[in-house]
């Protein structure tokens, strides 16, 4: 288990160096630039904001200077936003969308696994019909639709809730409730349909059967045998899930207007803000990579027919 | 499940209270909607109106922007004169005048503070405000020549003087402009690129800053230090990032926020019968460049014809209808100017037109493409466009395309690889020039390569000539050769300032044309 653990490490390296190398070279292919402007910067005033940001020099000593920065753990200053550096960027941003991320997603799976559950265990039932309704809604009404009408109706009707912002604003942790229901809403569904299925698949495999054989309780045959084996769908889903969660959702942040990192990607890549462009695809593949790791490390606790060798 | 919904209700209701609770007893707090998250602080670096916003209140130069009028009024300087020729003009500095640590502002404090906005490596981009005003800044900025050779003295600690490139009767009113902001220089000297940080940051507007969490919200508090602090009525503004309009346009119906600088487009109909909408000519056109070196467009006949083809009455009527003013000029009128214009609109000799330039009933007129940057509203005016051509001229090659903003930016300006091209431009000062200027065949924003040397001459001719009426009839015609005589730009619509703020509830607030809102005038109504 260990020598797997260090060998998947080990194989990171590569991986992010290849993704670093290709985004470097990439952003700079797409037309336009950092500093254009509909009032075009005159040539003189451009020539400056180039030597300022080392941009007039070949673009190979640009990529050593900038992966020299990296290993450092330095992504270098912010095109856009020219008072602040990239790490200050995401360190300020990451954990407002890390922390929106993890309780929509605990939120969601908590919610989905039940749901999943109870329709597995009422197959065909009024439950079951009600609770996959309700799924199939989560996964296809858009974000930017069900943001603005929970808004609409709880923030503007109701008045109970703040329209948007972030806890650390004057309105505090109920700013936290309507963007948390809209984030949750897809994987929750998502969860729920996926957990359903595989639950009802392994209730009827053979080792279900034979604990039934055995005599035990059904709540035992359930939370025992059936969840471990079915819950290995969700986990795999959950991996990905999570390094998309946490990174931030561009939509719930802007109909919410909460300052995590999704607004900044989308944003950055629009303002051609090379580094931070940059650092938001290394803090991404980082994230995916680990979350990948980590599910692979769950599978084979979860189960025992993998084993890392 | 009952119990879970009374529990839910109950901490619903618990948030709710602890969210109004603390709103009481903040003083005259003020928040905005500053639309995006400022790129800078440092008046040297920013380029934005978000960030123009937050420096009129935590800074002031010599003279600021009139609420009413955007003319220059009073800042720093409590007067100056202009020399006869309108070449020079010296300011005198009120002696109250200090930084917010205490520290008086000297007139040495303005010359140091605009030459480190033009110093090459401070790499200011906005530096060519202060390029085209003053006499060797440019040869300063370009790294050719020294910062002794630029134009600007302290004659003694409260009279600063500079000597302008010509006879430029706006330089006043343009010195509101950030790029011509006095800066710290003994903060800046101690923190270097810090100084801009809470805690370093030391200013001279109305207010000073409290706290800055970026992406989230920025906080300025009145400045006891201010040399007119007693007049300043707000105690607090707040200034919010909110990017998404529809957000921001609903935080204002909740009462969460004072002004919303903005609307969301697609509401506009039901926000325009709201007493809380504003809306005021801003000093900008909306226009389309034909690249004068592709044909068909090389024919003024062509380029008439499209025009005249076009009924903006109906675009800002059933199309934009914010309150947009229709125009066929370039220039938005201003006092003392009577823009020129171009053709109107009239589809019967518009048909002529085009028959006359070879394409009767719009038969063999080449295929081009109308291109714009991907915004809902380009797309729904350029679809205008290609239809009203369709139905008046009868012409059926028109298609559209639309680029992501920095591609389009280098298609249209860099690459000038384009048909016809959406542009818009928002005057940086109340002067024609500044709408005129670009179409010069030397100008590296003449995306469109438009080339008459009348009208190069005429621009250039009205540069050396002193304020007045003789002037303003230069720059008529050369407004009357680019859209009378060439055409080259077909102009829909003057913008318009669209802001959501209660006037019954706040004062010192004046639509203006430049959109410039000097906070220290702005207070609750009594």
């Amino acid at each position: 288990m260990s020598r797997f653990i260090v060998r998947r490490l080990l194989s990171t390296i590569p991986t992010l160096f290849v993704i670093v190398t290709l985004s470097f070279f990439l952003i700079r292919l797409a037309p336009g630039g950092p500093f254009a402007r509909e009032k075009k910067v005159p040539p003189e005033i451009l020539e400056n904001l180039m030597k300022a940001y080392h941009m007039d020099e070949p673009l190979v000593k640009q990529y050593l200077r900038y992966v020299g920065g990296v290993l450092k753990l330095d992504l270098g200053p912010s095109f856009k936003y020219k008072d602040q550096t990239v790490n200050k960027l995401l360190g300020v941003t990451f954990p407002v969308s890390l922390t929106l991320g993890i309780i929509s997603l605990a939120a969601a799976t908590f919610l989905g696994t039940l749901v999943g559950i109870i329709s597995a265990l009422k197959q065909n039932k009024w439950q079951d019909y009600a609770a996959m309704s309700v799924a199939v809604l989560g996964i296809s009404i858009p974000l930017f639709v069900v943001g603005p009408i929970l808004m609409l109706v709880f923030a503007l009707w109701l008045k109970w809730l703040p329209t948007s912002g972030w806890i650390t604003s004057r309105a505090g942790l109920a700013t936290l409730v309507l963007p948390v229901i809209t984030l949750m809403l897809p994987p929750f569904a998502y969860i729920a349909r996926l957990s359903r299925g595989s639950i009802i698949e392994v209730i009827r495999s053979d080792y279900v059967r034979t604990a039934r054989a055995k005599g035990l309780s059904e709540k035992v045959v359930i939370a025992k045998h059936v969840l471990k084996g079915a819950l290995l769908p969700v986990v795999t889903y959950l991996g990905p899930a999570f390094a998309g969660i946490v990174t931030g959702s561009v939509v719930v942040e802007k109909i919410f207007d909460i300052p995590g990192i999704g607004k900044i990607f989308v944003q950055s890549a629009f303002n051609r803000d090379y580094t931070l462009i940059m650092g938001d695809v290394i803090l991404y593949s980082v994230i995916l990579i680990s979350a990948n790791f980590i599910v692979d490390i769950l599978y084979g606790i979860l189960d025992p027919r993998i084993s890392y060798k | 499940m009952k119990r879970i919904f009374t529990v839910l209700l109950l901490v619903l209701i618990a948030f709710n209270a602890f969210a109004t609770g603390e709103k009481e007893g903040q003083g005259v707090e003020f928040i905005m909607n500053n639309g995006t998250e400022p790129a800078s602080l440092d008046p040297s670096n920013i380029s934005g109106v978000p960030e123009h916003h937050i420096y009129m209140a935590i800074f002031e130069g010599l003279v600021i922007y009139d609420p009413k009028t955007s003319l220059a009024a009073p800042g720093v300087a409590e007067s100056w004169t202009v020399s006869p020729d309108s070449t020079q003009i010296t300011f005198k500095l009120r002696k109250e005048a200090v930084w917010s640590d205490g520290t008086p502002i000297t007139a040495k404090t303005v010359v140091d503070s605009w030459l480190r906005t033009l110093a090459p490596e401070t790499a200011a981009e906005y530096a060519y405000m202060i390029t085209m005003t003053v006499k060797g800044a440019e040869a300063y900025n370009e790294g050719k020549g020294p910062a002794s050779g630029v134009a600007i003295r302290a004659l003694d600690d409260r009279t600063f003087q500079v000597d302008l490139v010509g006879p430029m009767p706006y330089a006043v009113d343009m010195m509101a402009h950030y790029a011509f902001a006095i800066l710290p220089m003994h903060v800046i000297a101690k923190y270097g690129n810090n100084w801009i940080k809470p805690g370093n940051m030391v200013s001279n507007g109305a207010f000073v800053l409290e706290s800055w969490k970026p992406q989230e919200s920025l906080t300025v508090v009145k400045n006891p230090k201010y040399w007119d602090t007693a007049n300043v009525r707000l105690n607090k503004i707040t200034f919010l990032p909110i990017e998404d309009r529809l957000t921001a346009y609903n935080k204002f119906k909740a009462g969460e926020i004072d002004w919303a600088d903005g609307i969301p487009l697609e509401l506009v109909d039901e926000i325009k019968l709201r007493p809380d909408y504003q809306v005021s000519p801003q000093v900008g056109t909306y226009y389309y460049i034909f690249n004068m070196t592709r044909k068909p467009f090389d024919n003024p006949k062509v380029r008439k014809a499209l025009t005249m083809a076009l009924n903006m009455q109906d675009l800002v009527s059933k199309i934009t209808k914010g309150g947009q003013l229709p125009t066929r000029s370039m220039v938005p009128a201003m006092a003392g100017y009577t823009p020129a214009q171009g053709v109107a609109y009239n589809p019967e000799e518009a048909k002529k037109l085009l028959a006359e330039a070879g394409y009767p009933g719009g038969k063999n007129f080449p295929k081009v493409t109308i291109l714009y940057n991907t915004l809902d509203a380009h797309k729904k005016i350029a679809e205008w466009v290609q239809e009203s051509w369709k139905q008046v001229l009868g012409i059926t090659s028109i298609s559209l395309t639309n680029q992501e903003w920095g591609t389009f930016l280098d298609t249209r300006q860099n690459l000038h690889d384009f048909d016809i091209s959406r542009a818009g431009w928002i005057g940086d000062y109340l002067d024609p020039n500044t709408f005129l200027d670009m179409f010069m065949s030397t100008s590296g924003l003449n995306d469109g390569l438009y080339n008459n040397p009348e009208f190069d001459r005429l621009v250039r001719q009205a540069a050396s000539m002193p304020a007045g009426k003789a002037r303003m009839d230069t720059l008529r015609k050369a407004e009357e050769q680019l859209m009378t005589v060439d055409q080259h730009v077909i102009t829909f619509y003057h913008y318009v300032n669209q802001d959501m703020i209660d006037l019954t509830k706040w004062d010192g607030w004046y639509p203006n044309p430049l959109g410039s809102h000097e906070w220290k005038f702005i207070g609750p109504k009594k």
